[in-house]
């Protein structure tokens, strides 16, 4: 069943309405630009929010190193035909002033190091609100963080200590050296911004798209073979998939999914379904349940 | 159709966790790997039921100790309508959270334990609700299982709950009461077969039934205005749009409208949503809008139907609950922010505090405490333009932060 689509309408509005008070409520607000979908549709909902005058603000994008080439390019596109300023740091520069040290070994990833790196940002350009692309319905404890959470000098939450949301009033009162991280699409849940990609036709890197790709199977998850950025074991075999990305962050701790879906509106069949199929189970678990099955039937073990 | 948010309300164990937890599992809404932690954390205590409540008690403490802290938003959607549930939790900061959670929904429920009946906790609950004037709300007569499915258990309390009702202030609102039992299933989602007596709606029934005429009240419009755009090109050398939300109802092209404070008189030009224009801009949409004259409007400014000014004054009363560990007393100053609206406000006067039990009012009060509730006047530094909470809710609501602090230490309602 297609399901109808109109209350995205609502929560289109209300981003819409958040933006806009971080732009009004703050001096030198930024917009975390990973690259990835959920970004991605902060920047078009910004551009609604401003139309038809520009962004008020820039893109800053917090570089690990470890990106999907695909989503590099995409973000540089991006950028120049929207006329927007964007600010790259990078991860890399940051453990070459021995801020923080290279994870090393299997699991090595910089999703852990970009936090320090942020800060440095925050600090440098005096960025006090970052707007984000976090759902509430991420996580769990995500469940819990308000649309303006403030955040003191180090960077740290306390979430024990919230400032209570009431109606759709925004409270950006802040001290010197704090700031507040926005959440805009707090309410939307992935089916929510795919469905919003969908419905507005928004350009997405390729790599959230089917396509042929090198990858090994790890841990029963699928983890891609190029540009040498995931750490293998030679007897790790690479075989060649038909996969997509469901997020596209860190290379290092960004596992595929088997799929044969190559438009968005597959996508957005895919992910419906898995949510809503018996029991609830995701696609991408049954797909790499089936990825763990075809691992053994090739004689890994 | 729109989101539809809605609170939950019950004392501590009532079982509102256990009822969202129960609604997503029966909704298929729950992932497989969510529903294997469930499975093996009930396991590993020793259940012999699912624990719903792990589904959504999120921080670490809370799982620890078993119990809600702080109000979580929880999701899932029909082929029909999309939900956002707020957890809210029934511990010391009750008041608070309950005001906080029933201010952004426009539904509620309120958890009644069948083996206890109508308790003090219930007139609170009832009348925090009634005061944020939620215009549906179902009381859920939970752990149905545990008083053998009585019939009469049920009729008795809500005849309780009938009486308690006659006391109510907003009598417009719609309740209904449901038996449920959250741990086994029964009339949450599927209809009970322990219960034949019963022939009303499920509670998921009740909530896919709602229609936007059963949650909003319909008011008069009002444009307050969060932001100008001017986007200084060439193509759009001289635009002047208005960048803000509808509250109340609808505004249309051609529209003779007033903006405030300073009076002056125009008609809607254009309205624009994104890069298309439209005729009318609906409630709740964030639009942007150009006026047929060279007007000054600047932020926090109120754009509204020239035959239909709010109040305009540097004064007003309110009922306030109280968020802050630290009092409100007379003569107190804090920002007062009224929708996008920031003003200095002086505390003019404690009237009476209000026993949200329905057990009467205290007069000479000499300050107010963590979640107390009372009417309070204020006296402020600018005019605000507002309407009267009763006749609607965006624009006779307000938030009262603390100068020193930041925080948000207070919530009103304008009377
Ligand atoms: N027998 C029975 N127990 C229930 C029911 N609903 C909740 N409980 C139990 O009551 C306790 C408190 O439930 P919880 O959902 O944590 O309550 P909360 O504090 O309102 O969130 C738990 O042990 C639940 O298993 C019910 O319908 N029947
Ligand atoms: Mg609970």
């Amino acid at each position: 069943m297609k399901k109808d689509t109109s209350y995205i309408n609502a929560l289109e509005n209300e981003a819409i309405y958040i933006i806009r008070e971080v732009a009004a409520q703050f001096e030198k607000p930024v917009l975390l630009f990973s690259g990835g979908k959920d970004s991605i549709t902060l920047v078009r909902l910004a551009q609604k929010a401003f139309y038809p005058a520009k962004i008020p603000f820039p893109l800053m994008h917090i570089d690990t190193g470890h990106n999907f080439p695909e989503t590099i390019e995409f973000r540089d596109r991006l950028v120049e035909e929207l006329g927007l300023e964007l600010i790259v740091r990078n991860v890399q520069d940051s453990i070459d002033q021995g801020k923080v040290k290279e994870e090393s070994g299997r699991y090595a990833s910089r999703n852990m190091l970009q936090t320090t790196t942020l800060l440095d940002a925050i600090e440098e350009f005096k960025f006090d609100a970052c707007i984000g692309g976090a759902r509430r319905d991420e996580e769990k404890a995500r469940a819990k963080e308000r649309i303006f959470s403030v955040r003191d000098d180090f960077g740290q939450w306390d979430e024990k200590n919230q400032r209570p949301e009431l109606f759709d009033m925004l409270n950006g009162e802040i001290d010197l050296g704090q700031n507040v991280r926005v959440f805009p699409i707090s309410n939307w849940t992935e089916l929510d911004v795919w469905s919003y990609i969908e419905k507005e036709n928004i350009e997405i890197p390729s790599i959230y798209f089917a396509h042929k790709r090198k990858v090994f199977l790890r841990d029963g998850l699928i983890w891609s073979a190029e540009d040498g950025v995931v750490y293998r074991d030679e007897e790790e075999e690479v075989i060649e998939e038909m996969v997509r990305f469901r997020t596209v962050g860190d290379m290092s701790c960004t596992a595929a999914v088997l799929s044969e879906a190559s438009t968005i509106t597959k996508v957005v069949e895919e992910i419906r379904d898995s949510s809503i199929s018996e029991r609830g189970a995701r696609i991408d678990d049954k797909r790499s349940e089936a990825a763990m099955e075809k691992r053994k039937q090739q004689g890994y073990f | 159709m729109e989101v539809l948010k809605i609170a939950t309300a019950g004392s501590v164990d009532d079982g509102k966790s256990t009822l969202i937890g129960r609604i997503l599992y029966d909704t298929k809404s729950l992932t497989t790997d969510k529903l294997e932690a469930i499975e093996k954390t009930s396991k590993q205590r020793g259940y012999d039921y699912l624990d719903f409540s792990l589904a959504t008690d999120g921080l670490v403490a809370e799982r620890e100790q078993g119990i809600t802290i702080d109000v979580a938003h929880i999701y899932f959607s029909t082929p029909k309508k999309s939900y956002i549930i707020a957890d809210t939790p029934g511990h010391v900061e009750y008041t608070r959270n309950m005001v906080t959670g029933a201010s952004t929904s426009q539904a509620s429920i309120i958890l009644i334990d069948a083996r206890k009946g109508v308790i003090e906790q219930t007139n609170r609950h009832f009348f925090i609700n009634n005061l944020l004037r939620i215009k549906d709300v179902v009381v859920a007569i939970n752990k149905m299982d545990l008083v053998d499915y009585s019939e009469d258990v049920y009729n008795k309390i809500k005849a309780d709950f009938e009486e308690l009702m006659s006391k109510r202030d907003y009598q417009d609102q719609s309740i209904s009461f449901i038996p449920v039992s959250a741990l086994k299933g029964d009339n949450v989602v599927n209809a009970s077969k322990n219960m034949p007596w019963y022939k009303g709606e499920t509670l998921l029934d009740h909530l896919e039934k709602l229609d936007k005429a059963d949650i909003f009240n319909v008011g008069t419009p009002r444009f307050p205005v969060q932001y100008v755009i001017r986007p200084k090109t060439e193509e759009y050398h001289d635009f002047r749009g208005y960048a803000g939300k509808v509250y109340g109802g609808n505004l249309s092209v051609g529209d003779e409208v007033v903006v405030l404070p300073s009076l002056t008189k125009s008609k809607i030009k254009e309205i624009y949503f994104y890069d298309q224009k439209y005729e009318t801009a609906s409630r709740r949409s964030s639009v942007t809008i150009t006026l047929e004259d060279d007007v000054n409007v600047s932020r926090g400014d109120m754009i509204v139907k020239a035959d239909d000014l709010p109040t305009i004054e540097k004064q007003f009363t309110a009922n306030v609950c109280w968020m802050d560990s630290k009092q409100l007393t007379p003569g107190a100053k804090y920002i007062v922010q009224h929708g996008i609206n920031k003003v200095l406000a002086k505390v003019d006067n404690i009237h009476h505090k209000i026993h949200p039990d329905y057990s009467g009012i205290e007069e000479e009060v000499s300050g107010l405490g963590m979640n107390d509730i009372a009417q309070v006047s204020f006296k402020l530094n600018k005019p605000i333009y507002y309407d009267k909470f009763k006749n609607h809710r965006t624009n006779g609501s307000f938030i009262i932060i603390d100068t020193q602090s930041n925080n948000t230490v207070g919530a009103g309602f304008i009377q």
